[in-house]
């Protein structure tokens, strides 16, 4: 059996190539999806017995709820990589993934805000699952101004890979929290063992929606890691050679 | 399809400004972070192309 050699495609040059190439069709894919899951979500599913219309949050609030902690797991994934391996391209993962993250904990914020306003009166608590969410938010704000503020690449990326690897431990207090605390906060309506609470097509819409905002980083991600790896590797020949970049 | 008219699926049961403070401000958020990256990777290529143009030039007319 042959085996892949999974370092031929962390060389920047390979995987600049590589990127180029998937992520057009994942940025597609994004689209369809969040298309189907708002029609969904927004023209099939029924009113909330509880909620009525209000509960349509849950169709943004959740997936940039769950993309938030997912994008920083990987950031911690491409941290230990770097770390360990000492492959230039981790760096460049974690930086690319590092504002896409931010934007999903702040959006997690606010439509969270929105949605606890009209049903539990309130636009925040500090409970434990917004109060370590807040956290997370802050976690990928501290990673992106002490990796700005590094000029050194190499220093800077290790330092980064240092706060996405401590700051992982935040990500399972977050998922957790309606467990481990008595929160203001709701339990999951998803779970893994249990399986849903929730009416088939809400949850169709949910799972469309999540999928979505998976390609839609996956997509981005690719693409800011393109910009990175230009960057970095501006005074290599091959980058010279590129079609795109011939005067 | 569950809306009577426009004016009803506007409306969102009341819910109106949180449904759509919510739906509306991340629709904006990341069409601003696309247009951001496309931006940036567009100034890194402009730039990559002026250097390669200077390094094209003869020697004399950087003098």
């Amino acid at each position: 059996m042959k085996s892949i050699n999974w370092f031929h495609y962390a060389a920047p040059q390979t995987f600049y190539g590589f990127a180029g190439r998937v992520w057009p069709w994942l940025a597609v894919l994004a689209t369809a999806l969040m298309l189907a899951g708002l029609w969904l979500g927004f023209a099939v599913a029924p009113a909330d017995f509880q909620q009525g219309e209000g509960y349509r949050i849950i169709f943004v609030h959740v997936p940039v709820s769950w993309m938030s902690m997912v994008v920083y797991l990987a950031m911690a994934f491409w941290s230990v990589l770097g770390l360990t391996f000492n492959t230039r391209l981790s760096g460049m993962m974690t930086r690319a993934l590092a504002p896409t993250g931010a934007l999903f904990a702040f959006l997690s914020l606010w439509t969270g805000a929105l949605w606890g306003k009209p049903m539990w009166g309130t636009w925040w608590v500090w409970d434990a699952r917004l109060t370590s969410e807040l956290i997370l938010f802050f976690l990928y704000l501290g990673y992106i101004a002490l990796t700005s503020a590094i000029d050194d690449t190499r220093r800077s990326d290790r330092a980064g890979a240092l706060i996405a690897i401590v700051g992982a431990v935040n990500v399972p207090i977050i998922y957790f929290s309606v467990k481990w605390w008595n929160t203001l906060h709701q339990g999951a309506s998803v779970s893994l063992t249990k399986g849903s609470s929730m009416a088939e097509v809400m949850l169709w819409g949910m799972l469309l929606m999540a999928l979505a905002f998976w390609f839609y980083t996956l997509a981005l991600v690719l693409y800011r890691v393109r910009t990175l790896i230009l960057q970095r590797e501006s005074h290599a020949t091959w980058v010279h050679e590129l079609d795109e970049v011939k005067p | 399809m569950r809306w009577e008219s426009w004016s009803q699926f506007w409306a969102m049961g009341g819910y109106a400004v949180y449904v759509w403070g919510s739906v509306g401000v991340t629709a904006l958020l990341m069409a601003l972070e696309v247009w951001q990256a496309r931006w940036a990777h567009r100034a890194v290529l402009k730039q990559l192309k002026t250097e390669q143009a200077v390094a094209q030039l003869p020697v004399e007319e950087l003098m």
